[in-house]
């Protein structure tokens, strides 16, 4: 198969095209790493998160616990020497490798009718016995787009990160880190098989890693990233036995290889939903959905561009990308489809509850993401593979744009805090207010964003979380979904449960997305009298991936019309990305929908009508409800009761797990496994008793030195006798 | 010789044969060193004998030579410059059972050296019998010896005069009595 | 007569050994070990008949090692007993570990 495949790469038509040159997208990143991470290298004796000037970091960390690292930015006094360089290669080779995806994507649109994937093998990595493992990269639609994502996405937020990290003396290694991440996303998304797969998904972990914890002086910061860590390793299990199954079933773990004996998997069968199920736990770690979603608010305390390029747009979104992928294996599995599909809605709920109530403006815009994966993830487990695919693009727009939205306004508002010498928490809403008359642009643009991600038209989110929600009513009916049974619950039952669910979060959605608005942007200001003279719009080189990334999020929508619309209106062509999709998921799609089929028109008019009026309705009960005169300073605020508080400490999840999982473990880990197993036994019977025993062995050996020349005959000629002795019984007959 | 031994040839190497195991017998009871040396004086000319009598006549003139007349000669230097001639004052303090200890284990050697060479000759390997005689006969007694001493056993030998110079060496700085010593 | 070679030379090696075994005078010690020395000599010419005269060679070499021992061997016994005044094994236990 591999041959085959290797063969027919050879007669690709974008064999001799820029689609030729993909091995050097991600080569690019990783070259501007090497460079970065030298130029990190040559000054950090002088600078660093340990260098005196961190002593004013300490101080500042001191008045309140988490989510303050991106205070440094514009703390920082000492820009590292060699920052120039660093602005020019970082997002450079962003750029370049952003163009040269655009010209790979130019090649693809140029052939009519490409069905077959261009995989181009470079050599062979693990020719183990019946396992052949290739590097090769696999260009098709589906890794097409996300390559645009990521290099896109990326690109923009690495220009942002110029002006927001410039100042930090760790800048060089923050560049060093965003490149190596980009590059293991690129790995990624292009790896032809599942193990280069993982070794995309392990590397943007260890970046992830690397970046939450970018100024590891702070011991939050530092929890913070072991905590991803640790949590996404229990996924990271799931992912490897899913691979060590299929390749003890099926003999090969690439993905064209595979997809040619899909139609040998056992439609629903045990093996098939294992396989596709511990795939799923491995997209709960990665992709923060219940019950591995703890890391995700954590992962907050790295510089908010990394929230929004690794915590947002692209790595959290591997998860959905993986199940898209692996469209084949849980198109065969309708069980694991279902559990996907409740996992998500829930997720999608549950974390946009815990958003209503949250002050740090980080941590809304976490369990935002928090709950729009859910959504991603109830579209390719409902088999809406274009669904999920579209949304998770959509969303890396408007949620990039948040982000980094939310970052201006914290580097504002730290910068300002700067200015006066005071310690606050510049990312406390209550700080905040009214800042629609100091950043005007900034103000606009998140509206925009929060317009889209509440699902108004015709911004962006309105379009893909229609068609999530739209597709999965339709699965309800004759769908092999449908026909399946979860925990005894008909398919119907659970995905109309679903569906409920995804409106309820939809409402919620724009809920907390409006309550972050009115409480940043609009009402009176309650940073301080001193603090307000400094407040002013961040730098155009800040605002200018912002209002790039407005502009998507706005028309966003357009690249995958739903047939109703353009029906009434000419906006453009119908279902663009449903169509360039195809040849990756459309069978997959297909052997979902079975017999089931499309909603009628007047149905799917009405669903939306529905989800429209909830996202106003979401806004206006916002609007009326909160009243952000009443809000007072962080510093004066009354601790919360009742049910508020409940949500405001996240359903105590993490005090949960803390108490169910951690410290049994700790404790095991200490009493059996520590005092008992290695105290006790390694240390003391096998270390210590070996030693008494080669002691022991060692006296009764001197015993017989004393120095008598007749006990030595003796012993010797006795030997000799054995000797022989044993020579007779094995060298003669 | 002819493949059936003569009876003299026969008469003899068993005469020589007991004689060596009788006087071994003999030496290893005897108390005093000088006596003992002597009955071993007595078991090399055996097995000169036996050399000679084995066309190893060569081999049998070095043993009277070496091992007799050199060797045995030192012993008893030896034995009379540390005037150890009066069995007196040398207790034979070994009891009983360790005598009968030391005898069974010299019967169990006996006994399994002898099943180990039973049937041990390799046939392949073997030269036809009276060989050795007709090359005595043929080169004389010291030739079969020399060639392969001087060619293939040449390193050997040559090692050998390192051995004799070491233990030379050693002798002397044992030997001499200390300028600290008394 | 290789049979009756063997047999001589394993009987007089295994009274060697029975010496080694049962003295407790040094020089007999000694004088036993050349005793052994003899009996191995004998298996070698009596195999030198049959296999071809390289084994007296072995002989040879046997001998040189033999008087090289010798004189190695005596002269400690001379030092011992100049320092301990006996050639004794049991009053000697200079080899204790």
């Amino acid at each position: 198969m591999l041959i085959q495949s290797a063969a027919s790469a050879g007669t690709n038509p974008l064999a001799g095209t820029a689609a030729g040159w993909m091995w050097a997208i991600p080569l690019l990143p990783l070259l501007g790493f090497l460079i970065n991470g030298l130029v990190a290298l040559t000054s950090a004796a002088h600078f660093g998160p340990a260098d005196p000037t961190a002593a004013s970091h300490a101080a500042h960390g001191d008045d309140d616990g988490a989510g303050h690292g991106d205070a440094h930015a514009a703390h920082a006094s000492t820009r590292h020497r060699f920052a120039a360089v660093t602005s020019i290669v970082g997002p450079g080779v962003l750029v370049a490798a952003f163009l040269l995806a655009a010209a790979a994507f130019l090649a693809m649109r140029a052939v009519p009718d490409l069905s077959a994937p261009f995989v181009q093998r470079y050599f062979s990595w693990m020719p183990v016995g019946d396992l052949s493992v290739d590097v090769a990269f696999r260009l098709d639609q589906l890794s097409m787009v996300m390559v645009l994502v990521v290099t896109g996405v990326g690109m923009l937020i690495h220009i942002f990160s110029v002006g927001y990290m410039r100042e930090d003396p760790g800048y060089p290694r923050y560049f060093a880190y965003l490149n190596l991440f980009v590059f293991f996303m690129l790995v990624l998304v292009l790896g032809a098989n599942y193990p280069l797969l993982f070794i995309g998904w392990e590397g943007v972990g260890l970046c992830s890693y690397l970046l939450i914890g970018f100024w590891f002086s702070e011991k939050a910061n530092a929890d913070a990233g072991k905590k991803a860590f640790i949590v996404n390793r229990i996924g990271d299990f799931g992912f490897l036995i899913a691979m060590f199954l299929l390749f003890a079933n099926y003999g090969t773990l690439d993905f064209s290889a595979l997809q040619a004996q899909a139609g040998a998997f056992v439609f629903g069968g045990p093996l098939i939903t294992a396989i596709a199920l511990f795939f799923f736990l491995g997209c709960t770690g990665k992709s923060a959905q219940i019950p591995l979603y703890i890391w995700l608010p954590d992962a907050m305390a790295g510089p908010t561009p990394v929230s929004a390029l690794i915590h947002a747009a692209t790595m959290v979104t591997a998860g959905v990308y993986l199940i898209a992928r692996s469209n084949f294996i849980f198109a065969a599995a309708p069980v694991a489809g279902l559990t996907v599909i409740v996992v998500g809605a829930l997720t999608a709920f549950f974390a946009a509850t815990i958003g209503l109530k949250q002050w740090d403006i980080k941590k809304v815009l976490a369990y935002s993401t928090v709950s729009q994966l859910g959504y991603m993830f109830v579209g390719v487990g409902a088999g809406a593979y274009v669904a999920g695919i579209f949304h998770l693009m959509t969303h890396a727009f408007f949620k990039a744009l948040l982000f980094l939205g939310a970052g201006s306004v914290i580097h504002v508002m730290h910068e300002a805090y700067h200015h006066t010498h005071r310690h606050d928490d510049a990312q406390d809403m209550r700080n905040m207010g009214g800042l629609r008359k100091h950043m005007k642009v900034t103000w606009i643009l998140m509206w925009i964003a929060t317009l889209a991600i509440s699902g108004i038209p015709p911004f962006s989110g309105f379009f893909s979380k229609d068609e999530i929600l739209g597709t999965l009513f339709s699965r309800a009916d004759g769908s092999t979904l449908a026909q399946a049974h979860w925990l005894g619950l008909p398919g119907t039952v659970v995905i109309y449960g679903a569906y409920a669910l995804g409106l309820a979060a939809a409402l919620l959605t724009a809920i907390y997305m409006t309550r972050l608005m009115l409480y940043t942007f609009h009402g009176p200001n309650r940073t301080g009298e001193q603090e307000r003279a400094h407040l002013h719009e961040a730098p155009w080189v800040m605002t200018g991936p912002l209002v790039v990334l407005g502009i998507l999020a706005a028309v966003g929508g357009w690249f995958n019309l739903p047939e109703i619309v353009t029906r009434a209106l000419p906006l453009g062509p119908t279902g663009l990305l449903e169509h360039w999709l195809d040849p990756v998921v459309g069978a997959g799609t297909a052997r979902v929908v079975g017999s089931g089929g499309e909603v009628a028109a007047g149905t799917e008019g009405l669903l939306i009508a529905v989800a429209v009026a909830i996202a106003v309705s979401g806004i206006a009960i916002a609007v009326t409800v909160l009243k952000p005169a009443r809000l007072v300073p962080k510093a004066q605020a009354s601790p919360e009761q009742g049910f508020e508080r409940v949500l405001n400490n996240k359903y105590y999840v993490d005090e949960i797990y803390d108490a169910a999982v951690v410290r049994p473990t700790y404790d095991v880990s200490r009493n059996l496994l520590w005092r008992g197993i290695d105290t006790g036994l390694i240390d003391g019977l096998l270390v210590n008793g070996s030693a008494w025993l080669a002691r022991l062995t060692g006296w009764i050996g001197s015993q017989f030195q004393s120095g008598q020349l007749g006990t030595y005959a003796w012993v010797l000629v006795l030997g000799v006798l054995l000797v022989l002795g044993a020579f007779h019984h094995s060298v003669l007959p | 010789m002819p493949d059936v031994p003569s009876l003299f040839y026969t008469f003899h190497f068993y005469l020589f044969g007991l004689v060596a195991m009788a006087s071994a017998v003999v030496f290893v009871t005897r108390r005093s060193p000088v006596s003992a040396a002597m009955w071993l004086v007595v078991v090399m000319f055996s097995l000169a004998a036996l050399y000679v009598m084995l066309d190893a006549q060569f081999i049998g003139v070095i043993q009277v030579l070496v091992y007799a007349g050199a060797i045995m000669v030192v012993f008893l230097f030896v034995i009379m410059l540390l005037n150890l001639g009066h069995p007196a004052e040398l207790a034979d303090a070994r009891g009983l059972w360790w005598k009968l200890a030391a005898g069974a284990v010299g019967l169990g050697l006996v006994a399994e050296l002898f099943t180990l060479v039973r049937g041990a000759t390799a046939a392949p390997y073997t030269l036809p019998a009276g060989y050795a005689a007709q090359q005595v006969a043929a080169e004389g007694a010291i030739a079969p010896v020399a060639g392969p001493l001087f060619h293939e056993y040449l390193l050997a030998f040559e090692v050998t005069s390192v051995v004799l110079l070491a233990a030379i060496v050693g002798a002397v700085v044992l030997g001499k009595r200390r300028a600290d010593a008394r | 007569m290789l049979a009756e070679s063997l047999f001589f030379s394993a009987v007089l090696f295994s009274i060697g050994v029975i010496g080694v075994l049962t003295r407790r005078n040094a020089i007999i010690v000694f004088m036993c070990v050349e005793l052994m020395l003899n009996a191995v000599n004998l298996t070698f010419v009596a195999f030198a008949r049959v296999y071809g005269a390289g084994g007296q060679v072995f002989v040879f070499l046997v001998m040189t090692v033999a008087a090289a021992e010798a004189a190695v061997g005596l002269a400690i016994i001379i030092a011992l007993f100049r320092h301990r005044h006996t050639v004794d094994l049991q009053n000697i236990n200079l080899l204790k570990g």
